[in-house]
Order: structure tokens, then sequence, then C-alpha cells
């Protein structure tokens, strides 16, 4: 039964805390009291898109640890020495860029997720292509002008902006901090955001900054006229009222840290009671082409700073949302248009590439890491790039489906396809497996996927039986692929589509005391 | 001020009925009543003069000539000017059209079917027809905006609005737009022609008749309403020292008595049989003049004298000189701006025998209109804002659209504007539009609380998905077609500049450039070639990869630009 379904025969909405007058939490175990108790949470989450202008160098930021023979051939004068890498607490494969150490804790405190090797097919190199590519998460080759949060802000307020501000949302829909708004909240009609460059002085002007009105009689038209804009804008009492509401608890935000200046403005509009569900902030400076690091000192330098002005903010921004009181409704992710290339240049930066990690942060994410180290070339030359492993709007379906709770067919509809929705919450309900040694996945997704005709998938076995089955999205069994004895190791199977309608599955793998479930989807 | 019955009955016939959206009752929006001006504005005051200019002649003096005498500043225009001295391109700007315009056509017959006048052809010579007036009346003023929109390089459009303001009539109480088309074509003949005679053709003009109830005013029931304001309003002006007292409107009156329309005609003609033929006599202010009273057809050439004797007087050179300045200049009007720029505008107007273009020439050609404190204080009106947009950004109207099409699109864009508290053709009442009288709040009275964002949506819409009027056409900004005007497109400092010099009535700081460029041209790269790689790649190849990707980005710099506050001045 779908979650939609199953909340549209729901008569009162007062079910989803009682039944029979006994708490939904005593009943926690039972799926469908999940299902309602999901939904209920749902209401006032909020996603905050960090986007980090100029494609982010992945390989430096999350560390493939057994891959440093090769990271030594491509890019040994960037590199940073292995002993400086910092540890995650459950693998001993992966780390992270030094300067990272408050994300370090927060995964440790189980508040991080990782996907490996995010990109799409054909990617494209161009940082305004690639960049309108991540906002209106098309394909590579086509083109779509408005952008997925858009696209989800249509579906949950339709008509906006008509009669809007409304009694049920008298807020913003989506909120940038900075100058302008960009196509990500651009929905078909119009943009859904508006932008804050400053708390305090609310003009649209550029980057905070407010041109001194002239002496003239136009300084004085034009002082008129920003007074009344100011006061004016459609949202812009709630907004002043939602920050004078609440400040920022945390002592652990940086100084010089643009975003962690912006994290402070979301953390205090969200405090504040804003029932905005998105938030854009955005870091620049990532086009490192060339001195990415130190001359002498690979672990200090422009990207070092980088990375550390994300993890500083990111801390302090997490911090505040504990005293806050708002955390478990929050939800961070990082956004860069591309990752960089695998061997590094002469002058001691990294061209355009392709596949970089994506993180997302918060007491929902499911902890640790989905999809294995970035496979390597031997010794990668300038057009080696790193392989695509999952398909960026995974994540963006993991958090239309599981953390804003809408329905699949919607989500699909919003993507413009179906894809796998990537275990990115603990909503899922499928837990990851961050494991030890060789590929950190029990079951790996498919490829392709969605698939016509065939597709193949990987797993690993722990010795002992391995039986792997697909459901359809009734959980009706509808082909057992394999139930015998496999070696310790990793595995891979072809499957043919046979008699498989169109349509989303699960593909499911039993092995000891190890389950993993992936969905899979059939196209025509 | 009499409001004949007429208007509820055509509200109930017009079938398209739209609520008249003229936000001006102020009192109830706190934010206007917080910030407009409370006195007249401090601040810098100008000495300059109306002595020729002789500065330098460059865009920055062609962009503000062309936002004061055109709506909107098309870029092609500027360059037209560029190639002229400032003197030759006044010139230019003061040369009207030779041809009237097609008129008003019939663009309703899908919706109500004419008698008489087929779908494309003018009904302003047709007879009255009651179950069209309502259509005629909207395509009227659709009409009107759609001359605006198509105006050629001239003040011509201008300057009809202007006459419109200052001799107000409002459509839906004349109730005949066939009248009304009427004195609009004249104001249109006579844009830069003789004020005198303007006065003279308002005054026996048939929708001015029905407007002020002139039609009614008899011998036995004398009528004041257009003998008032004739003075009051459209000559003399209340003055800074009022003048002329009641006696005056009750002679004035007794004058203008016998004065009838011809409905089929659609003309006055004078019947002395209800022509007062008694003596009327002035008071001390115009000197115990005595208009002599005659009887039969010589009556209707008391009209005649009674505008002698009312032009004798000074002020009325003053007054309407005052009005002129207000629409073209500032509102501000101090001792100074009084001696140095009302005055010999008002000499020049007398020595010219009340001829209008001399006195224009003057204005536009004097060192004052070039004044920094003349430039970039005009707000905008509504219709300078939304027409202007069309005409600045190149926004077109498909030439392949059926008449019904365009009569939709001009039809939106007047409707918008009515919603911004500019009503084209019905103005709130016989003073005109406040902004250009309402001291001391003036042009600021555009911009309240309801207005600005209202504003601001339609930048946006026209960015995004535009409108289409029920034409199945989405009328928008194509902002690649707008930044092609630009010469240098590819070097995004360049085309910043570009779109603020156009769109913006003032410039912004380097810094703020800097910052509008990075974030949107630039999408948060810091290398300027990223846009000019886009653009070259764009113009070699539009493909959709490039097209969009120079689409988004130019889309995002204007969108940002037209809600800065800047946009609304001129």
């Amino acid at each position: 039964m779908k979650r939609r379904d199953f909340l549209k025969v729901t008569p009162a909405a007062g079910l989803a805390f009682m039944i029979n007058g006994i708490p939904v939490s005593t009943y926690a175990d039972h799926p469908l009291l999940q299902m309602m108790a999901k939904s209920t949470a749902a209401t006032g989450r909020v996603l905050v898109v960090i986007q980090l202008n100029g494609g982010n160098d992945g390989l430096n930021m999350v560390i493939p640890i057994d891959k440093y023979s090769e990271l030594s051939n491509a890019r040994s004068n960037i590199l940073i020495p292995q002993n400086k890498v910092l540890a995650l607490s459950n693998t001993n494969l992966t780390g992270l860029h030094p300067s990272m150490t408050g994300i370090q804790k927060m995964y440790a405190d189980g508040m991080v997720n990782i996907t490996q090797g995010v990109s799409y097919p054909d990617p494209n190199f161009s940082h305004f292509r690639a960049t309108d590519i991540w906002f209106s998460a098309s394909d590579s080759k086509v083109y779509e002008e408005s952008g997925w949060l858009g696209r989800y802000l249509d579906k949950r307020f339709p008509g906006y902006p008509k009669d809007y501000p409304s009694t049920d949302m008298p807020d913003p829909l989506a909120i940038q901090i900075g100058s302008g708004v960009s196509m990500i909240t651009q929905g078909a009609n119009v943009n859904s955001a508006m932008a804050i460059a400053n708390i305090n002085s609310f003009y649209q002007i550029v980057n905070n900054l407010v041109d001194p009105a002239p002496p003239t009689h136009a300084g004085h038209e034009l002082t008129f006229i920003r007074y009344v804009m100011q006061q004016t804008q459609t949202y812009n009492q709630v907004i002043k009222d939602a920050a004078a509401k609440a400040s920022n608890a945390s002592s652990l935000y940086p100084t010089n840290n643009s975003l962690a200046d912006q994290l402070k403005i979301v953390a205090r509009l969200i405090a504040g009671g804003l029932k905005t569900p998105i938030y854009v902030v955005s870091l620049g400076g990532f086009d490192t082409h060339s001195a990415q690091t130190d001359a002498t000192d690979t672990t200090i330098g422009t990207h070092a700073t980088l990375m550390q002005k994300i993890s500083e903010a990111v801390y302090a921004f997490f911090d505040d949302a504990k005293l806050l009181d708002f955390h478990s409704r929050v939800a961070a992710m990082t956004m860069s248009e591309f990752g960089r290339r695998i061997k590094s240049n002469a002058s001691g930066g990294t061209d355009h590439g392709s596949a970089a990690p994506v993180m997302v942060f918060g007491p929902g994410v499911n902890p640790g890491i989905i999809g294995s180290n970035p496979i390597l070339p031997a010794s990668a030359g300038t057009a080696d790039n790193v392989p695509m492993q999952n398909d960026f709007r995974g994540i963006y379906a993991a958090v239309l489906a599981d953390w804003f709770e809408l329905d699949i067919n919607d989500v699909n509809d919003i993507l413009m396809n179906s894809f796998p929705v990537l275990p990115v919450f603990k909503s899922a309900g499928t837990s990851i497996n961050t494991q030890e040694g060789g590929s950190n996945e029990a079951l790996e997704q498919n490829y392709p996927n969605p698939f016509i005709n065939s597709t193949s998938f990987r797993f690993n076995s722990d010795g002992g039986n391995v039986r792997i089955q697909i459901f359809d999205a009734n959980g009706r069994l509808i082909r057992t692929i394999t139930d015998q004895q496999y070696s310790r190791g990793q595995h891979e199977i072809t499957i043919d589509r046979n008699s498989m309608a169109a349509g989303n599955y699960f593909l499911t793998l039993t092995n000891n005391k190890t389950k993993s479930t992936r969905r899979m989807t059939v196209v025509d | 001020m009499g409001k004949v019955n007429r208007r509820e009955f055509l509200e109930q016939v017009i079938a398209e009925k739209e609520t008249h959206t003229q936000n001006i009752s102020l009192d109830k929006d706190q934010v206007y009543q917080k910030y407009v001006n409370k006195g007249a504005p401090s601040g810098n005051k100008t000495t300059s003069t109306l002595n020729p200019y002789t500065g330098a002649w460059t865009e920055e003096e062609a962009i503000h000539l062309l936002r004061r005498t055109t709506f909107g500043v098309k870029p092609a225009d500027v360059n037209t000017l560029m190639g002229m001295t400032m003197s030759q391109a006044v010139d230019k700007i003061l040369t009207l059209p030779t041809a009237a315009p097609t008129p008003p056509l019939n663009n309703y017959n899908a919706v109500v079917a004419d008698p008489t006048i087929p779908l494309g052809q003018t009904w302003v010579n047709a007879p009255y027809d009651s179950t069209t007036t309502g259509q005629r009346y909207y395509s009227f003023k659709s009409w009107w905006t759609g001359q605006m929109l198509n105006q050629d390089l001239s003040i011509q459009e201008k300057m009809v609005l202007f006459w419109h303001n200052h001799f107000a009539t409002e459509v839906l109480t004349t109730g005949d737009a066939r009248k009304s088309y009427k004195l609009n074509a004249m104001f249109r003949a006579n844009a830069l022609g003789n004020f005198k005679a303007i006065v003279k053709n308002v005054t026996l003009d048939p929708s001015m008749l029905v407007y002020l109830n002139g039609y009614l005013n008899t011998k036995t029931a004398p009528d004041e309403n257009y003998a008032r304001e004739l003075q009051e309003l459209f000559t003399i002006g209340k003055g800074f020292t009022p003048i002329y007292d009641e006696d005056d409107i009750k002679a004035a009156a007794k004058v203008l008595t016998g004065w009838r329309i011809n409905n089929t005609t659609i003309s006055s003609y004078f019947d002395s049989t209800k022509h007062d033929t008694t003596n009327k006599i002035f008071t001390s202010y115009y000197g115990g003049y005595v208009v002599v009273g005659k009887t039969g057809s010589a009556g209707a050439n008391e009209v005649d004298d009674l505008l002698d004797m009312i032009f004798k007087s000074g002020d009325v050179p003053l007054h309407i000189c005052r009005k002129l300045y207000r629409c073209f200049v500032y509102y501000d009007i101090d001792s100074a701006t009084e001696a140095n720029i009302i005055a010999p505008m008002a000499q020049i107007l007398v020595n010219n025998n009340f001829n209008i273009k001399p006195v224009m020439e003057a204005l536009l050609k004097s060192e004052h209109f070039y004044d920094i404190n003349s430039k970039a204080c005009f707000i905008r009106t509504p219709l300078d804002y939304l027409v202007g947009m069309f005409r600045t950004m190149n926004i077109s109207i498909p030439q392949t659209f059926t008449v019904d099409k365009t009569y939709a699109i001009w039809n939106y864009i007047r409707s918008y504007g009515s919603s911004l508290a500019m009503d084209l053709g019905d103005p709130p009442n016989v003073s005109g539009w406040p902004a250009f009288y309402q001291s001391p709040d003036f042009y600021e009275i555009w911009i309240n609380s309801t207005t600005l964002p209202k504003r601001m949506a339609f930048a946006d819409m026209m960015l995004g998905s535009g409108f289409s009027a029920g034409t199945g056409t989405a009328i928008k900004i194509d902002v690649i077609e707008f930044t092609k005007l630009c010469p240098n497109a590819s070097d995004p400092n360049y085309l910043i500049d570009f779109f603020v010099k156009y769109c913006l009535g003032l410039p912004l700081s380097t810094a703020s450039k800097k910052a509008l460029k990075d974030s949107q041209l630039l999408s948060g790269q810091t290398s300027d070639y990223y846009w000019t790689t886009a653009w070259t790649n764009y113009l070699s190849n539009p493909n959709t990869t490039n097209t969009n990707i120079v689409k988004t980005r130019l889309t995002n710099t204007l969108m940002e630009l037209l809600r800065l506050p800047e946009h609304h001045l001129c």
C-alpha cells in the first residue's frame, strides 16, 4: 500500500498520533504506523542546499585510503599525506580532508551520509551547463528551464504566487541567502524563492551592498522607493518577525566564513518559526585550476580553507540547531556542479572533472557511506575521470520521497523520470552498511537503472548462503534470482527482464545476518 | 464635475467589466503615509537656467532625453540620437509624424457582433450602437496603448498623454468611444500645436461637452461646470494667488450657453435659442472686461472673445508651463525654478503666440534639462513602466496576429496599468492623475504598498512565463534578443553596464555591478571568460545547450536588476 493511499483513507489527522487511545510510538515497529509517524514528522522539515560553486575536488575531500598508490601516481603535488587524513568512525578505507574535523565528529555521531561517485550519464564539464543540470535535474542532453525544487514547490503549493501568502503558508516558499535567486527554485511560472542579503537590511541589493543615494532629486526619490520596497516585500514582515524571535545559540560559529554567516541566518529563521521548507546557501571558489594547496604543505591552502569553512560552518549550524531545538527537522546537502580531474596539473590544481561525493547532514540521515571508493586507473592520465556510481537524482529522489515524504509518483514527476531512491535518510527503512573491507555494500545498485532489457548488479558475500529476490511495489515476490552458497567476496549477476512489467521493484539480498534492499525500475 | 448616470448604465453594458483598482485611497496605506513627502524635497537646489545646454552630448544625455519624451528607451533610438548634435536630436524628437495612425478597429465581433462594422474595420465613424458601446470603449483604450507601444522617435505620444491629463475626460463617463477618439485625434494632431487653439477645440469638443455638462448649459439653466474648470484647471490655474472669483465663473458659463452635440456626426453645434445673449461682465481680475452678448449665430463667436480675454492673463502661460515642467522635468518648483525656468518658458510661449513647440524646444535644449538634478528623478508612471519595458526590451507582439489578438495584448497592458492606478482614458477625475498636481506627494503617489509589489510581479512574470491574454501565444521578454542589442555582449562588464543603463534610472556602483556579475552572469564563478565563452559559443552555434546556458544567466541577471528600486526611476 502506498503511503499516500493510506493517508487518503485516514479519516482524521488525530489517527496519526493515537490508535485506540494508545500513542503510536508503542507500536513503533508496525510498518503502517511508522509510515503515519513519518508523514507527521515530515511537517516542518527543512532542506538546506549548500551550493559549492566552481566544482569541488571530491578526491581531496572524501579520500579513498585504499587508493593511495593510484592517487600518488596521479596527483602527488596536491595529495594529502596519508597520515594526515582524518579517520572515519566505522571504516578504515575512507577518510576526510584534515580540515574537516567538525564533519569527522558529526560522522561519528551518526549525522553524516556520504554518497560516493555522484554524477549523471554523459557528464558536462562546463560550469554553466553543469550547474543548470544540477539545478534542473535534467538529463545531460535535455534542457529544462525550471528547477527541481521549484517543481517540488509547485506541487506542494499549487497556484503560487496567486493567493499567497495564505493562512496555511504565510512564509516564503524558499529563501536564498545572498544575491538574487537561482534556477533551482524556478517553477513553471515564477521563481518561488526570495533573496535575503542581510537580515537587518532588507533591500534586494546586490550582495549586501546598498549604494548610497546621491544628493540629488533622484536620490530623494530613490530613497522613498527603497523605503516602500523595504516595507512591502510580500514576506518582509514575517521574516523580520521570525528573525527577531530567535538568536543564534551556538558559540561555535567561526568568523570570516561567509557560509557560516549564511547558515546563521537560516538558523535564526527556522528557529523563529518560518514554515519555509527550502533554503539555499552558497560558497564560491572551488574552481581550483591551480595552486589548490600550499606548494610545500598540501594540507593547507585554498582548498583546505574551503574544506574548513564547510566543516566549521556546518558543525556550528547543527550545534545551533540542537540548542534551538529544530535539528531533528533539518537536513543539509552539499551540491557542486562537478568534481575535479583525477590527475592534477603541474600548477598544483585540478581541471574540471565528473563524479564526486555528496554529503547530506542531519540527525535524519542514514549514517555512513553509500557506494564504494572510486575505482581509479593505476596511473591516471588527463582524460581519466572518477566514474559515476550514483545518479545525483537518486539523492534528490531521497530528499523528495524520504525527507519531504512525497508520493513516489510525484517524485518521478518532479524528476521527470524514475530514479532509484538512494537510502540517504533513515526513514527510507533501508540501512546501509559501511564495511571495513572490500566494497562496503552488501548489495550494490543495479546498472543500468532504470533498465529496459537487462541489468547487472554486484553483491558481497561473507560466505554462506545468499538469497536474492525481486519484489514488486506491492511486496509480491516476482522472482528468486539466486539462493545458493557464494564464497566470501564480490560477485556479479546479470538478469533479464523477462516478463516484468514497467514499474518499480525491490531487489533484496539475504546473507546470514545481512539484509539489503535496492529499488530498481523497469521501463519500456 | 457632474457624473451622469450613464456610467452606471455602461458598467452594466460592458461585458468585460473590471474592477477599477485606482488605489489612491492613500490614507489607508500606512507604508506610503510613512515615507511619502511631507513637504517639498530638501537637498541640493539647482540654479541652472533655460540657457542652451553646452555640455557634452553623450549616451547619458540622449537616454535622459528619450526617457522623458518617449515611453522607455530603445537602444536603436539612442544610436540614432548619438549620430546627431543635442540640438538636432531635440529637433528630431519635436518632429511629429505627418500621417495619423490607423484608427481603432473592431476587435470584438466574436464577442458582440457590430451591426454595421465588420471585424478589422474601424468603428470611429459608425453609428452609435448601444450593444457594442462597451466593446468600443475597450477597443479605443487598447488601441491607444498600442499607439504608445508602436510610437516612433518623437514626443507625440508623451504629448498626447500630457494633453489627456491636462484636459482630463473619462471615456466611461463620456459614454461614447467615438467622441473620445475624436478628442484623442485632436490632441495627436495638435500635440505641439497652439495652446489657445487647443483650448478652443476642447471647449467645443463633444466629449468634453458631455463630460463637464457643457451640452446642458443653457440660458435658462446655466451649468457652471466647464466654465469653472476652464479657468481653474485648463488655463488660469488656481495659481499661487487665487484671483478670479465666482462672478467670473458665472459670466463664463453664460458665454458658453447654447453649445450642443450632434451624436450622428459626432460634432458640436451652436443653438442660438439656448444662448444667453446678455452682456457678460467679468471682475477686476480680467479688468472688468465685458463679453458683449450677441444674438443669432453670432453668439457662437463669444467663445473667441472669452478666450482672448482669458489668454491676456499672465497666469495662463505660467500655469501651462508649470504643468509641462512637472510632466517632463520634475514636480518640485521652488522659487529659483519659478524664476529661472517657468517664467522664461512662459515668456517664450507668449512671444510665440501660444505655440507649444518653441517652449518645448527651449526646455529640452536647456542646461536645466540636462542638469544632474533633473535626471532620474522622475518616478515612472505605470504606463512608462509597462510600455517602457516593452519598448526597451524589444518585447514583440507577433506580426501574424489577427486584430483581435493584437488588441487583446494591448488590452492586457492597459488593464495592468489600471491595476497600477493609471487607467488610460479614465483618469480619476477632471484634474487628471494626482501624481502631476497633488502637493507635496506628486510622483510618489504612484508607489505604494499595493502598486510596487504589482510592478515587481509584472517584471518577474515577463521574465518568466509571460502572459498570453487568451491569444495562445506567450508574450514575454526574450532576454537573448535584448542582449543582442548590446554591441559588446561577450564582455560581462560591458553587458552589465548596458543592462544598468537601459533598465535603471541611476547607475550602480562598481562594487554592486561586480556582485551582480559574479552572482548571476557568472553563476558564482570568478572568471569573466566563462561568460565570454558562453556567449561566443551561443553566437557561433545557437543550439539548445548553448542557448539555455546564456538564457538562464541573462534571465537571473535581469530579474535581479528589475527588482531594484532604481528600475522605477527615469
